[in-house]
C-alpha cells in the first residue's frame, strides 16, 4: 500500500499535516510588512530570499483562537500555483508517513466555512492528524469577501 | 516528459514559428524567387505536419498537408507565388493558428474542418485545373495586389500565371514525396548553378540504384560530368546552410529569468550589508574580497537585466502581415519599412506596447496614407510609406510611426471637437497649431468619416494614450498636411524597476511611483492649522490659488486612531501632491523619505482585492515595502469620481490653459535681479552644506545620489567684469548658510544651479516680452507683474563650462573652512 508524507504542525493543541510534496521549507519567524486593509487572515509580506511571500495566519483562517501576541509563529512555506505562501503555525511536528488505511474523512457537522479545507483525518496511534488542503487555505476568496461585507 | 508537456512545447514552437510565417511569407512575395525563404517556410509548415502527426491532431495534419504540397511544388520552381497563393497561405496559416488555439484550450484541435481553405490550396498546386478555373472565376477575396508592386514575376491584371518548369529534377522513385535530402539538395544545387543539366543527375542517380554506393556528388566527377571543384564548393555551400539557420540560443523559461532577477537582487542586498561590514573590519583580506564581490555582483545584476529584455523587432515581425491585410482591404499600397529593430525594451513594456503601436500602425494605413490614384494626383508615389523607427535616448526607448500620407486636418479636428462637444468654439480658436492635433487622444474622439471594419472598433486614440501613460510613458502627434503625420512614443526601458518616492506612514515605509508625483509641500508646524482649510469636513489646501483636495494617508488605510489625526494637526504637514486620472490631489504622510529606484513586484492573489497598491518591493535593508496605487488610493477616498465626462472636460481644459498659463521657479538673480526658470525644467530642489561642496579641477562639485554634480554659481556665471573683484573679495562663496541649489537636466545631465534664494511658484501667462539685455538670459518678461529675467539654461551651461571659474580661492575657502 502506498504511503503518504506529512509535514505537520501544531496549531491552538491540534495536529494539522499537508503533504510533504507541497512544502518548500520551514523556517523561523521573519519580519513582516503589515498591509493594511488586507483580510485579516493575511498577515503581512516576508522578503524570502528577494521572493515576496504572503503570509497567512492558519489560526485565523482556521478560525481557531487568536495566538497569543508574545508567541513567535514558525513559517512553513508552501508552493501554490500563484507563487509561494507562508503558513504562520504556532509550532512543528515531525514527518509522519501514513497509509490510506487510517484516513477517515471529516466529519460532517465541520462548520462549512473550514470543512473545504480540511480533507480528513489520519488516525495516529496517540491522536488525531488532520489533512489541510494547502491549496484552498490558500484561497483568499471568500474570507475577502467577509472582510470587506464586515467593513 | 509527459503528453501535456509535449503538446505545451508544441504549441509554444509553432506560435513562434507562425509568426515567422507571416513574415516570410510577406517579403516571398514581394521576392517570390529567395529560396532560402521558401525552403523556410517550407520546413516549418513540414515540422508542424509532423509533430501534429504524431499526436494525432490529424484535421491540423490535413490542413498543413495540402499547404505542404503547395510549397513543395514552390519550392522545386514549378510554380511562382503570387498574390493569390499567398493569399492561400497566408488563410493556412490563420487556420492553422486557430486550430492551436483550441488545443490550447481544449486539448483537441476543434471541428472546423476547412473543406474551402483545403480545395483552393489543392486547386492552386494543379496547373491543368487552376489555370482555366482562375481565368474563369478569380477568387473574389484577393483584390488588386497591394504589396506585391514589386513583384514583378505577376502583373496584377493578368490571372495567375503558373510557369511549369521544364528541367525538373527527376527524383528516382515517387515524385512529389518529400525526397532524400542528401541527394536532391546536391544535384538540385548543381542544376541551379549550371554545373549539370538535369539528365546528367538522372544518370547518376541510376547508377546509385543500381548498387553503386558513392555518393552523387563522387558519381558525377567519376563519369566526368561535373569538375570536382565545382562539386566540392556546392558542397560547402549545403554544408554552411545549416550553420547559418541554428542560431546560438536556448530556450529559457521567462519564470527562470525572474527568478535569476530576484536572486541578483537579493545579493546586491547581501552585497551591500558585506560592504558595510567589511568597511568597519580592520582585515584587509575581507576588504579586498569584498571588493571583488562588489565587482561581480554589479556586472552580473547588469548581465541578468538584460536577459529580460527583448528587441522590438519581436513585435514589429507581425507588421508587415497587418499592413498587407490593411493595405488589401482598404485597397492601399503600402510598403514598410523598419529602423532599430534590435532596440530592446524589458519584454513586460514589449507586451505592454504591442496593442497601442499595432493600433498606430493599422491608424497609419487605414487614415493615413490615401488611396492609389489620390497619392499620384498629388505627386506621390502610387505606394504609400509606413516608417516604424525605434531609438534609445534619455535611458528611454523612442518609437516613431511616420507615414507620407495626407496629414491631420487641422480645421476638421477643431470642427469635431466642438461638434462632440469637447472644446468650447473660443477655445478652440485661441488653441496653439501644435496642440489641436492632440486632441485626437480624448476620449469619444474620432474623424474617421465611416466606421471601417479597421478602426473605430472601440480602440481608439485615447486608448492608445491611456496605455502608453500608463506604463510611465508619453505620445505626441506631429503632422504636416499633405506631407505625412508622425506619432512618437517614448516609453521607459523597464517597469521592472521604477523610480519612487519613499514615505513613511503609521511607522511602515510605502513607495510612490515618481510618474504620479507633481510635487512636494511642507507646511510648517505654526503655519499648518490655518493653512489647511475645510470645505463641508473635507480639508483641502491653497496650492497656489487652487484648492488642492487632502487625503491623510494614515486614515486611508486605517493605520492610527482618531487621536493621532489631531497630533498631526500640531506637527508640521507634509503634503505630496499627486495626479490621478487627470484630477490633482494632496497626501498628507508622516514623513518623506527620499527618492529611490525601486523593484516591482506583483501582490499575490490573496491580496489582490486591495485596490490601493500596486505591488510591493524588497528596500535596501532587506524589509519589504508596499507600492501605493495612486489611482486606487484616489478612488478610494473619493478624490476622483467615477464619471469620465468630468476627467475628459478636464482634460479639455487643460489642453487650451496649460500651454497659456506656465509655471515658473522664481529665484534671486545677480545684481538684486528677479530670475526664473520654467518649472517643468526643474528636476528637483536641494539643499547642501557648505562643507560638502569638493573641488574637481578647477570647477564645484557635489556628491547627489551616487554621482558628481557639477555646480553652476549663478553670480560666477553671470557677473562680467565685477567678477574679479568680487571674487577676490570671497563674496560669492556663500556664508555658514547652507547652498540653495536648482538640480537642472540637460542633455541627460544633471546640474545644479547655485541660487542666493528661492523666491515662489508662480504661475503666469507670461506674454509680455522683451529682449534679452545681458547673456545667458533669453528674454525679459512680466511674471506677477514685476520685470523677471527667464534664465536660457543651454546657454548659461555653456558659459558656466567655457569660462575658468576665477574665484577659485573664494571656492577653496568653504571647503577648508569645513565650519
Amino acid at each position: 500500500m502506498p504511503t503518504l508524507q506529512f509535514c505537520t504542525f501544531y496549531l491552538d493543541k491540534l495536529l494539522f499535516g499537508i503533504d510533504l510534496r507541497g512544502v518548500q521549507e520551514v523556517i523561523r519567524s521573519l519580519d513582516a510588512t503589515q498591509v493594511p486593509l488586507a483580510p485579516p487572515v493575511v498577515s503581512g509580506l516576508i522578503n524570502l530570499r528577494g521572493q515576496i511571500v504572503t503570509a497567512v495566519d492558519l489560526r485565523r483562517r482556521l478560525e481557531l483562537t487568536p495566538r497569543s501576541p508574545n508567541a513567535l509563529p514558525m513559517n512553513v512555506v508552501v508552493r501554490s500555483d500563484d507563487g509561494a505562501v507562508s503558513f504562520l503555525v504556532d509550532e512543528i511536528g515531525d514527518v509522519v508517513e501514513v497509509d490510506d488505511s487510517s484516513f477517515e474523512p471529516a466529519p460532517e457537522m465541520l462548520r462549512a466555512s473550514v470543512r473545504g479545507m480540511i480533507l480528513g483525518v489520519h488516525k495516529l496511534d496517540d491522536r488525531l492528524m488532520h489533512v489541510l488542503d494547502a491549496e484552498k487555505a490558500c484561497e483568499m476568496k471568500e474570507a475577502a469577501e467577509a472582510a470587506t461585507a464586515g467593513a | 516528459m509527459n503528453d501535456s508537456d509535449i503538446v505545451k512545447d508544441f504549441l509554444v514552437e509553432s506560435y513562434e514559428n507562425l509568426d515567422r510565417l507571416d513574415r516570410d511569407l510577406v517579403g516571398l512575395e514581394k521576392n517570390p524567387k529567395d529560396k532560402d525563404a521558401l525552403a523556410g517556410v517550407f520546413r516549418t509548415i513540414h515540422t508542424i505536419k509532423g509533430t501534429c502527426g504524431f499526436l494525432g491532431f490529424n484535421k491540423l495534419e490535413k490542413v498543413a498537408h495540402v499547404g505542404e504540397n503547395l510549397l513543395t511544388r514552390l519550392r522545386d520552381g514549378q510554380l511562382i507565388l503570387n498574390p493569390e497563393i499567398t493569399t492561400a497561405l497566408l488563410g493556412m496559416v490563420d487556420a492553422v493558428r486557430q486550430m492551436l488555439k483550441e488545443i490550447d484550450s481544449t486539448g483537441q484541435d476543434g471541428d472546423a474542418d476547412y473543406p474551402e481553405l483545403r480545395e483552393t490550396l489543392t486547386r492552386l498546386q494543379t496547373p491543368t485545373v487552376a489555370a482555366p478555373a482562375a481565368a474563369a472565376k478569380p477568387i473574389p477575396e484577393v483584390p488588386a495586389p497591394a504589396v506585391a508592386r514589386e513583384s514583378v514575376a505577376t502583373p496584377p491584371a493578368t490571372p495567375p500565371t503558373i510557369k511549369i518548369d521544364p528541367p525538373t529534377v527527376p527524383r528516382g522513385k515517387g515524385d512529389g514525396s518529400p525526397h532524400k535530402p542528401s541527394r536532391g539538395k546536391i544535384g538540385g544545387l548543381l542544376v541551379e548553378r549550371g554545373v549539370v543539366q538535369p539528365a546528367d543527375i538522372a544518370r547518376a542517380l541510376e547508377e546509385q540504384e543500381r548498387g553503386d554506393r558513392r555518393r552523387l556528388g563522387e558519381i558525377l566527377v567519376a563519369l566526368g560530368l561535373a569538375k570536382r571543384e565545382d562539386v566540392l564548393a556546392a558542397q560547402q555551400i549545403l554544408d554552411a546552410k545549416p550553420r547559418d539557420t541554428t542560431p546560438e540560443t536556448i530556450r529559457v523559461g521567462v519564470n527562470l529569468l525572474d527568478k535569476l532577477m530576484t536572486l541578483v537582487g537579493e545579493l546586491v542586498l547581501a552585497r551591500n550589508q558585506l560592504l558595510q561590514f567589511a568597511n568597519t573590519s580592520e582585515n584587509t583580506g575581507l576588504q579586498a574580497v569584498s571588493q571583488r564581490m562588489n565587482l561581480i555582483a554589479t556586472e552580473l545584476q547588469e548581465e541578468v537585466m538584460k536577459t529580460r529584455m527583448q528587441p522590438i523587432g519581436n513585435i514589429w515581425g507581425q507588421f508587415p502581415r497587418t499592413v498587407r491585410d490593411v493595405a488589401l482591404g482598404c485597397h492601399k499600397e503600402v510598403a514598410i519599412e523598419m529602423e532599430g529593430k534590435e532596440t530592446e525594451p524589458d519584454k513586460t513594456i514589449i507586451e505592454a506596447i504591442k496593442d497601442p503601436l499595432t493600433h498606430l500602425v493599422r491608424n497609419s494605413v487605414d487614415h493615413g496614407i490615401e488611396l492609389p490614384d489620390d497619392r499620384e494626383k498629388a505627386g506621390k508615389n502610387r505606394t504609400g510609406r509606413l516608417i516604424l523607427r525605434a531609438f534609445h535616448e534619455g535611458g528611454q526607448v523612442n518609437i516613431e510611426i511616420s507615414d507620407d500620407g495626407a496629414g491631420l486636418n487641422r480645421e476638421r479636428i477643431r470642427q469635431k471637437a466642438i461638434e462632440r462637444g469637447l472644446i468650447t468654439a473660443e477655445q478652440a480658436a485661441r488653441m496653439p497649431e501644435r496642440e489641436v492635433f492632440n486632441l485626437i487622444f480624448l476620449p469619444g474622439f474620432s474623424t474617421a468619416e465611416k466606421v471601417t471594419n479597421v478602426s473605430g472598433r472601440g480602440v481608439g486614440m485615447d486608448v492608445v494614450k491611456t496605455n502608453v501613460e500608463k506604463i510611465g510613458g508619453v505620445v505626441d502627434v506631429q503632422s504636416l498636411p499633405g506631407r505625412g503625420t508622425t506619432v512618437h512614443v517614448k516609453i521607459p526601458l523597464t517597469l521592472a524597476i521604477i523610480p519612487a518616492l519613499v514615505v513613511t506612514c503609521g511607522g511602515e515605509r510605502y513607495a510612490i511611483p515618481q510618474v504620479s508625483l507633481l510635487e512636494l509641500v511642507r507646511l510648517e508646524a505654526d503655519h499648518a492649522p490655518t493653512a489647511i482649510e475645510m470645505v463641508h469636513g473635507a480639508p483641502v489646501y491653497r496650492l497656489r490659488g487652487r484648492l488642492l483636495p487632502l487625503v491623510y494617508l494614515a486614515r486611508e488605510l486605517k493605520l492610527a486612531g482618531p487621536a493621532d489625526a489631531q497630533k498631526t494637526e500640531a506637527a508640521a504637514v507634509n503634503i505630496v501632491v499627486l495626479q490621478a486620472d487627470g484630477r490633482q490631489f494632496g497626501l498628507v504622510v508622516d514623513q518623506i523619505n527620499d527618492t529611490e529606484e525601486i523593484v516591482v513586484k506583483p501582490l499575490r492573489k490573496q491580496l489582490k482585492t486591495v485596490k490601493t497598491f500596486a505591488g510591493s518591493s524588497i528596500m535596501g535593508d532587506g524589509k519589504v515595502a508596499l507600492i501605493l496605487d495612486v489611482l486606487g488610493l484616489a478612488q478610494r477616498a473619493n478624490v476622483v469620481g467615477g464619471t469620465r465626462e468630468r476627467a475628459m472636460a478636464e482634460k479639455a481644459k487643460e489642453c487650451v490653459t496649460g500651454t497659456e498659463k506656465q509655471t515658473f521657479l522664481l529665484f534671486a538673480g545677480p545684481g538684486d535681479s528677479r530670475m526664473a526658470i520654467p518649472l517643468s525644467t526643474l528636476a528637483r530642489l536641494e539643499e547642501f552644506p557648505v562643507s560638502q561642496v569638493e573641488m574637481s579641477g578647477s570647477r564645484w562639485v557635489t556628491q547627489y545620489r551616487g554621482q558628481i554634480l557639477p555646480l553652476i554659481r549663478l553670480n560666477v556665471v553671470m557677473e562680467e567684469r565685477r567678477n574679479k573683484l568680487r571674487g577676490l573679495q570671497g563674496a560669492p562663496a556663500p556664508g555658514s548658510g547652507p547652498l540653495q541649489v536648482l538640480v537642472l537636466n540637460h542633455e541627460g545631465h544633471a546640474y545644479g544651479l547655485v541660487v542666493d534664494k528661492i523666491l515662489d511658484i508662480v504661475e503666469d501667462k507670461a506674454d509680455v516680452k522683451s529682449a534679452a539685455t545681458r547673456h545667458s538670459v533669453l528674454y525679459s518678461v512680466l511674471i506677477g507683474d514685476r520685470v523677471t529675467e527667464l534664465l536660457d539654461i543651454p546657454a548659461m551651461i555653456k558659459a558656466a563650462a567655457g569660462k575658468p571659474v576665477l574665484p577659485l580661492s573664494g571656492a577653496a575657502q568653504p571647503v577648508q573652512g569645513g565650519r
